[in-house]
């Protein structure tokens, strides 16, 4: 694809990252790159495009189209420049009139093959095709019409053995197979970039086409996994995204950051007017360099889906039917309540919960609001219910939550251990830089119940799957310091300067004891004894050792021990503070990170400093010009409890879902029906607005400017491509409101309000709008002792000095399997949808998952009498559910999995309110269920589908 | 677990108990009581106190050790 709106130039081959340099000249001019560099990169470094096309600097070169011929003096004949690599004192001439013949030559053969419809041609302009016609000087063809891919008939009207139908099978892009030059850019694209390995030539010369799948698939049927890679790569209007098709090409484009994920791809939004046209991964962006995946690409239609909600609304009851109302007086209502709510029951009877969707602006202002206009420091977010534990365990034993690398350090890595995260589902362009390492020989141990694709696929082996019993991280983590430490293959001179060698010996006595040998816990654990020891011994001794690990380590009743125990391994093998080693906690939603880090969570202003420290509160309140309380504010699960006892009567929720994200719905929806002010601040009527009286209507990311940090703490700028459909960005509507409660705040940009955040907290005392400008993004600490802000954490030392380690006693969790309940119910999330599903539901992306299934186990399943697609019932001590079954042995027998996308399944209905030890994060990984075949949607599930739409009613307005 | 919020919050603390009776005793009683003084609202540690001054049933001893360190919340001013 030819990007023609900000010139990001192709340099026809990737970068060689050789040290070694080499000057050559090209066309008479000296240039000096890499060793290693093709002589079409060097050519494109001085501004000479050597013609091209089979050749993109995001894939390895080919060299089969032979466009791109050179002459090199002393050589024979015309090699291909993707091809060859530069030497010292090369001469190379890339034009003249030996080259130019051979290359119109060759286009003339590309061309007699090709429809010539290009005024019609939805690539039209953006063809490279069509470029290089142009730039090789193409006049004529000379061939007569014979044998072609293109023309559905002949002349004498027979139907083209040849021709093949276009495939539409994909939501959102096509394939038309007439207008492939087989350049195999695609298929090399699904390999190296995705690698996901869809796609293959099929045939040989004249007869070879590019073939999704197998014989008989089409791109839906597939491996496929819409990534839209090959789009990306395609010269051609071969592949073509059905945004462009049908509105045209986009004429300007802006950088701006995907909302989905931790990941935190750039895009280049390409816009025409006000319409987006596509999105497209930014080359430059250091989270994703060029890629994505099918939700930041594609999955955007939620923005402008017919369910949005886009003017403000308010009831006095939550029986009431919704009333449609001016923004000044949803203002009005809202903050007489809230006022009313505090005059009647005391400033700590409210309370917010901010967003890890908004932006890092907007939570800052929200849990500003609690804390400088309410005045109290009742605020959370939906972080709490996925990474608290790891703010928890890092915390304690590395001095901050933050994860030690970057993204790119993954390609300097030789072991990774994945606990309790599935990459290619939840961070799947992380997965794709991992698979890429993978390849190239790096081993993966992976510590999972489940089966994930990453165990085994293709090209890709796991060294180790230790799949253990849901709710046994603990006690597996606790046997490999086991085996660490009893077999001597921990890293000593590591662990004496840079931890307390005292607390070491505690460490090493405590883990040491065999009652937390892998012999000993296998029974409990199910993973083997000798699996486990191999492991181990592969992660300490196998070179730079990463650790990823995400929810599956979080949502335990023992996730924060879980964060300890897998900072203590990477202790004490020396795992911290190079590139290719470290602990990286892969964030769920795409602000996670920034939430938390704007002081979102009740007991820490922004920057992690606990509310007790007067020294902190005195900065902020000079500032705000307020006192602030010195006592931690009500968690979500707290808030909730108050809620049902009475003292907690009113909540403004931004962009979360707490009715469906939150376990034990019953409980939450007890909770907010016992309040008598909650503020519904999102896209769409959610769950939680079922339980609302006001609602505000939210802007999406492509409505408003601000910042996102990623799961490698790096801020990336979000940027405004249209105005807010609704009128606000979200931070102006928090400003209102807080303006409606009192307050004298009066930002104009978010600028402004990141340079508030600059002043009051250190670790990001040097981010700025125009920091961001300069360096695209920047990853915090960033002040000045780090400028350019830090992409590897405890380089030199530890943030709290030394490093400590901690006992890590294995406690099983309450919640056990017995005659009612004996399975184990495990949740977790799948590449198309993303956690409640609230857009991702609104898009396209429900072709591949329009349901959320039960996966179990064919053994449990025949005890059961559970047939395939069969709806059964799903219960455990808190309720019941009905979904459909899928039997399949990538769970264990006595577990079953599922993902919890779409509010009618409501799985949790199902999760207990067990939680966290220490941060009350819900454990939704580990819950006790019956399952039994059923014949459709249970009572509760019925109830909850007449209450919502009771509670979804608009009137019409006057 | 019940709504009811002693019942709650006691399971809460011996949660928090487990996890600290594998440290040195001291350690682990000082463990407990910061845990408690950081991160739980004085709403929270009222009910805590209630069920410590009714006898602490049902708490784990560390957990009653700890309880002496514990910050007693001030009455709410409005
Ligand atoms: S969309 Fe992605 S996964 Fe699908 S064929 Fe293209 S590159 Fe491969
Ligand atoms: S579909 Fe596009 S990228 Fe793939 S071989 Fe054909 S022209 Fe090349
Ligand atoms: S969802 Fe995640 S991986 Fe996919 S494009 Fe967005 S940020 Fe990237
Ligand atoms: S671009 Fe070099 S052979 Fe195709």
């Amino acid at each position: 694809m030819k990007d023609f709106i900000i010139p990001d130039r192709d340099f026809g081959t990737p970068a060689s990252k050789a040290k070694e340099m080499v000057t050559l000249t090209i066309d008479g001019f000296d240039v000096t790159v890499p060793a290693g560099t093709s002589i079409m990169r060097a050519a494109a470094e001085i501004g000479i495009s050597v013609p091209k096309l089979c050749a993109t600097d995001s894939i390895d070169a080919f060299g089969s189209c032979r466009l791109c011929l050179v002459e090199i003096e002393g050589r024979a004949g015309t090699p291909a420049s993707c091809t060859t690599p530069v030497a010292p004192g090369l001469k190379v001439h890339t034009q003249n009139a030996k080259l130019k013949q051979l290359r119109r030559g060759v286009m003339e053969l590309y061309i007699s093959d090709h429809p010539l419809d290009c005024l019609t041609c939805a690539a039209n302009g953006d063809c490279e095709l069509q470029d290089m016609a142009g730039a090789v000087g193409l006049r004529d063809v000379r061939y007569e019409k014979g044998e072609n891919h293109f023309e559905v008939r002949n002349t004498s009207g027979e139907v083209n053995p040849n021709w093949i139908a276009k495939d539409d099978s994909n939501p959102y892009f096509t394939y038309d197979p007439a207008k492939c030059i087989v350049c195999s850019r695609c298929v090399r694209a699904c390999e190296e970039v995705q690698g996901t390995f869809a796609l293959t030539i099929e045939g040989r010369g004249f007869g070879s086409r590019v073939s999704a799948g197998m014989a008989g698939d089409n791109f839906l049927s597939s491996d496929c996994v819409s990534c839209g890679a090959c789009v990306q790569a395609c010269p051609t209007g071969t592949l073509q995204e059905k945004s462009v098709i049908e509105i045209g090409t986009p004429e300007r484009s802006v950088i701006t950051t995907c909302a989905y994920c931790g990941v935190g791809c750039s895009f280049k939004a390409e816009m025409r007017g006000d319409e987006l046209v596509r999105m497209v991964p930014y080359k430059h962006g250091k989270a994703n360099r060029g890629h994505s995946c099918v939700k930041g690409r594609f999955a955007y239609g939620y923005a402008a889906h017919k369910d949005r909600i886009l003017s403000p609304m308010i009831r006095d009851s939550i029986n009431d039917p919704w009333k449609e109302v001016s923004w000044a007086e949803a203002m009005e209502f809202a903050s007489n309540r809230m006022k009313g709510i505090i005059a009647k029951h005391g400033r700590h009877s409210v309370g917010v919960i901010t967003s890890s969707r908004c932006t890092n602006e907007e939570a800052y202002l929200v849990q500003k609001l609690t804390r400088a206009v309410f005045r109290n420091n009742n605020t959370d977010t939906c972080a709490r219910v996925c990474h608290s534990p790891t703010g928890y365990g890092l915390g304690q034993t590395f001095g901050t939550s933050a994860g030690t690398q970057d993204f790119d350090s993954v390609e300097e890595t030789d072991v990774v251990i994945l606990i309790g995260a599935n990459p290619t589902d939840g961070h799947p362009v992380f997965a794709s830089r991992l698979k890429k390492r993978l390849r190239k020989g790096a081993k993966l141990i992976v510590v999972d119940p489940r089966r994930i694709d990453l165990v085994d696929s293709a090209h890709i082996k796991a060294a180790h799957h230790l799949q253990l019993t849901p709710g046994t991280n603990v006690a597996v983590v606790t046997a490999l310091a086991h085996v660490i430490v009893t077999e001597g293959l921990f890293d000593e001179e590591f662990v004496r300067t840079r931890c307390d060698w005292d607390e070491f010996q505690d460490y090493a006595e405590f883990v040491s004891d065999p009652r937390h040998s892998p012999e000993a816990t296998q029974f409990l654990t199910g993973v083997k004894a000798d699996e486990l020891r191999a492991a181990a011994r592969l992660y300490a001794k196998g070179g730079n050792g990463a650790i990823y690990y995400g929810l599956g380590v979080t949502e335990h009743s023992q996730g924060s021990t879980t964060v300890i125990g897998i900072a203590n391994l990477a202790m004490l093998t020396g795992n911290i503070g190079r590139p290719g080693v470290g602990v990286n906690p892969l964030r769920g939603q795409n602000n996670v990170q920034g939430s938390c880090d704007m002081g979102s969570f009740p007991h820490e202003l922004p920057g992690y400093r606990h509310v007790k420290n007067d020294s902190v509160r005195e900065v902020f309140e000079s500032l705000w010009g307020v006192q602030i309380d010195n006592e931690p504010g009500l968690r979500i699960p707290n808030m909730l409890d108050a809620a049902v006892e009475g003292t907690f009567k009113g909540l403004y929720c931004q962009g979360e879902d707490i009715l469906q994200s939150d376990p034990d719905t019953k409980h939450v929806a007890a909770g907010l029906a016992a309040m008598d002010c909650v503020i519904v601040h999102d896209l769409f009527l959610n769950e939680t607005a079922n339980y609302a009286h006001v609602f505000f209507p939210g802007s999406s990311f492509l409505e408003k400017d601000g910042t996102f940090t990623n799961a490698e703490r790096r801020i990336n700028r979000v940027r405004k491509v249209m105005a807010p459909r609704q009128g606000y960005a979200d931070w102006e509507v928090t400003q209102m409101f807080a303006q409606a409660m009192g307050a004298n705040w009066a930002y104009t940009h978010p600028s402004q309000i990141m340079d508030e955040i600059a002043m009051l907290t250190p670790s990001f005392a040097g981010v700025s709008y125009e920091k961001l400008e300069e360096m695209g993004s920047v990853q915090w600490p960033c002040n000045e002792k780090a400028p350019e802000g830090t992409p590897l954490m405890h380089i030199d030392g530890f943030v709290r000095g030394k490093g400590k380690l901690i006992r890590t006693e294995y406690v099983a969790t309450d919640e056990k399997t017995g005659s009612r309940f004996p399975l184990l119910l495990t949740t977790g999330r799948i590449l198309s949808q993303y956690n409640v599903g609230a857009q991702t539901r609104r898009t396209d992306n429900v072709v591949w998952h329009d349901e959320d299934v039960l996966e179990i186990h064919p053994h449990d399943a025949e005890v059961r009498g559970v047939r395939d697609g069969q709806f059964v019932k799903l219960a455990s001590r808190s309720g019941e559910t009905s979904l459909r079954a899928k039997i399949t042995d990538r769970v264990s027998p006595g577990v079953v999995y599922t993902t919890f996308h779409h509010p009618t399944t409501q799985a949790n209905v199902i999760t207990t309110d067990f939680s966290d030890w220490a941060t009350n994060c819900p454990e939704y990984k580990v819950t006790a269920v019956q399952v039994s075949p059923s014949n459709g949607p249970t009572e509760w599930q019925e109830e909850y589908a007449a209450q919502a739409e009771a509670s979804r009613r608009i009137l019409a307005a006057e | 677990m019940s709504g009811n919020p002693h019942e709650k919050l006691v399971y809460m603390a011996n949660q928090i108990s487990k996890f600290f009776e594998s440290k040195p005793h001291a350690e682990g009683v000082a463990g407990i009581a910061a845990h408690i003084n950081d991160f739980w609202e004085p709403r929270m540690r009222r009910h805590f106190f209630e069920v410590v001054d009714a006898g602490g049933a049902g708490l784990r001893p560390l957990v009653l050790e700890a309880a002496q360190t514990i910050k007693r919340p001030v009455a709410e001013t409005v």
